[in-house]
């Protein structure tokens, strides 16, 4: 029998971020998924290739809107790594706030949508209005609700100041209650339950086999986190636990966000007390030839940026692999078998984020050989620059 | 003649209904605005979405059934017209209106809406759409068994009357059917139903926006998709107003109480609850509801 197909995107009111899955169906039973990613390639990479070093990190910011500081992060934590050198104390420690604070407001965020998706306009608006105190933070820190611009290689750009730590830990205790009303509305919640629980699970095995990250593995009871794996910034100097639990369904993934923004208040109030004083900036001048990789625990998983230097002005390579990048594909584990109901939370349940995530090559759609990859496109741009120059009148660039 | 035309068309069919159920689609709106921490609309807004949406253009798709597409949302309208008109004049006139087995026409009138949204759904020839409309069968399967169940139990208690006004007279002679054991839980499983007939949240399956992209209404536009909403908004009336005519002895206007409060519990079920699946809703309303419903039946038969 042909089944139907059902398409999600590209332009769709549940995710509204250009992807388009295609759920083969067969009456409202989910037998197959396409996932097509891709509509977006904004060549961020090469862009980096013509910024000098202390620019990317405003570029890398750009990536996405709602990690704004995780790609930041990875890229200063690469730059380190490729110096040798290790940010001032302080500035480790404003690293770890900013990158916290970002955890809780992208997971309240994400609760907001996901009922949102369930119907449960409420929580949308609820959650995202007790979203608002960190952003005011974010505001009386960085000047910024978004894009704060506060990472910078072998430091950090602006310092916090002491007068606004009262304030800052009130509001974030001020939080607490309002957690655990999220808490209490998601786990007491019989019809939230009946939605959420036993939908879309993902396996141990599936985990290791799909290379699933973030808060979407530790769902499924594997503790993986970074900031534990690998510490950096200020991570092992304050007492915190990596949050698992077991089920690896849509129900799991909500429990595990919630507990994580208890933890994340944690970190940053022990942060608030903890905090040195001193410098912010090492004062970096040259970057030397070499190769760096740089690891941050963004809101969705872990970030990777590789930055190779050849001692110029600006990175020579810079690689960007985004945590959704590796949590989409376990789509295609979760989503089968489950009815189209569920598919729309199931997607929606790995936080997926497609402005970090869009790649691009050229493939033959019959035979799937790949015509055209990284290197050729690049040609391609620098050919359609020349041209475009050689229009204007402008002498070629090589 | 013309005073059914004029009970039809103006006072209490059509015209009435339509400026009630604008105001009750407002106070929705507000409430719910309200409740989510938003300002929410000025109180003409649902007129002027109706306005705006008129003028709109009307795309009727290549793959659709013409005919059949156009007349649908009409279907619909005229079904809740009239059932508006067939509830509201008892309740005005409680001697000379209404004819034996009213009650029954008013089930028949009040399911037409949603065939009107099937048909016209199936009718658009769109994947979703018909997905939706796979849904709203499966929506009227469920909540017509225990809706007409529950039926039943005023029907017993006043003695097998099948006509409105004469059970509104019973009520005001004998007390309201509400303040009984069965009459309670008869008119509980009636809200249930009376949510999922309005398809509201969280019996929204054959629309849900997030996952159909509004399904069955998804190839509407313009002036069909403002009847749609109209005859939504004229059942938002039509069905509370049923159900305390049913049980809870009539309305007149110094009783508007009742209507809100009903109105008020439909939007906080709406605005308490996660959309169910359409597995769920169905188990819920042949399962637990239809047990229910059974229950107060019996319980009517035993005279409690």
């Amino acid at each position: 029998m042909a089944h139907k197909i059902i398409p999600i995107g590209p332009y769709h009111p549940l995710q509204e971020e250009p992807e388009f899955f295609k759920l083969h169906v067969d009456g409202e039973t989910v037998v197959d998924i396409d996932i097509e990613l891709g509509y977006n390639h904004r060549l961020i990479e090469k862009i980096a290739e013509s910024k000098n070093f202390d620019q990317v990190a405003f570029l890398v910011e750009r990536i996405c809107g709602i990690c704004s500081t995780s790609h930041p992060f990875a890229y200063v934590n690469a730059i380190d790594d490729l110096i040798g050198v290790q940010a001032p104390e302080r500035a480790l420690y404003i690293r770890t706030i900013i990158g916290e604070l970002e955890r809780i407001h992208s997971h309240f965020l994400w609760l907001g949508l996901a009922g949102h998706f369930l119907g449960y306009n409420t929580v949308w608006m609820w959650a995202w209005r007790y979203r608002e105190p960190v952003l005011d933070i974010f505001e009386r820190v960085a000047g910024n609700r978004q894009n704060y611009a506060m990472m910078k290689p072998g430091g950090v750009r602006r310092d916090m100041f002491e007068e606004d730590f009262s304030w800052i830990k009130k509001t974030l205790k001020d939080l607490i209650p309002k957690v655990d009303m999220f808490k209490g509305a998601v786990m007491d919640d019989p019809v939230i339950h009946a939605r959420t629980e036993g939908v879309g699970v993902l396996t141990r095995e599936d985990v290791h086999q799909y290379s699933v990250i973030g808060p979407t593995a530790r769902a499924s009871g594997v503790a993986k986190d970074i900031r534990k794996d690998d510490p950096y910034a200020a991570y092992d100097k304050v007492e915190w636990k990596v949050i698992t639990y077991e089920g690896g369904d849509v129900y799991s993934k909500a429990v595990v966000r919630i507990l994580e923004l208890y933890e994340s208040i944690n970190i940053i109030l022990q942060c608030l007390d903890k905090m040195p004083k001193g410098p912010i900036d090492s004062g970096i001048k040259d970057i030397p030839p070499g190769e760096g990789i740089g690891r941050h625990e963004a809101p969705r998983g872990e970030v990777i940026h590789y930055v190779m230097s050849d001692g110029g002005n600006s990175p020579s390579r810079h690689k960007i692999r985004a945590p959704s990048y590796m949590n989409i594909a376990s789509n295609k584990k979760a989503v089968i078998g489950e009815t189209i109901s569920d598919a729309a939370i199931i997607l929606a349940a790995v936080d997926p984020c497609y402005c970090c995530t869009e790649r691009m090559a050229v493939v033959d759609y019959k035979t799937g050989k790949k015509l055209m990859d990284g290197q050729d496109l690049i040609r391609l741009s620098q050919e359609k620059t020349e041209r475009l120059r050689g229009r204007h009148n402008m002498p070629p660039l090589h | 003649m013309t005073k059914l035309l004029f009970n039809f068309l103006i006072f209490p069919g059509f015209l009435f209904t339509v400026v009630f159920g604008l105001a009750a689609n407002w106070i929705d709106r507000k409430v719910t605005a309200r409740i989510q921490w938003r300002v929410g609309p000025p109180w003409y807004q649902p007129l002027i979405d109706l306005v705006k949406l008129s003028i709109k253009e009307i795309t009727i798709p290549r793959t659709a059934s013409k005919e059949l597409f156009l007349l649908s949302p009409m279907i619909g309208l005229s079904a809740a017209t009239l059932v508006s008109t067939l509830v509201w004049l008892p309740n005005i006139d409680r001697v000379s209106t209404g004819f034996s087995g009213d009650i029954i026409v008013i089930v028949y009138l009040l399911t037409l809406p949603a065939i009107a949204v099937i048909l016209g759904a199936s009718a658009s020839g769109n994947p979703l759409a018909s997905l939706g409309a796979s849904r709203e069968i499966k929506m009227v399967i469920a909540y017509e068994l225990p809706f007409i169940i529950s039926l039943v139990v005023p029907v017993i208690k006043s003695h097998g009357v099948l006509k409105l006004s004469d059970i509104i007279n019973y009520q005001a002679a004998h007390g309201s059917f509400v303040a009984s054991l069965s009459g309670m839980i008869a008119f509980i499983v009636m809200i249930f139903c009376m949510q999922a007939k309005l398809g509201l949240v969280p019996f929204d399956a054959s629309e849900a926006e997030t996952e159909i992209m509004g399904g069955v209404l998804i190839e509407y536009s313009g002036m069909l998709l403002a009847i749609f909403k109209l005859t939504k908004a004229m059942l938002m009336v039509a069905l509370p107003l049923f159900l305390i005519t049913l049980f809870w002895q009539g309305f007149n206007f110094l009783s508007i109480w009742k209507y809100v409060i009903l109105l008020v519990i439909i939007i906080l079920i709406r605005n308490t609850n996660p959309r169910v699946r359409i597995d769920q809703a169905v188990g819920f309303f042949w399962g637990k509801m239809t047990l229910l419903a059974i229950l107060a039946v019996l319980l009517a038969i035993k005279g409690m």
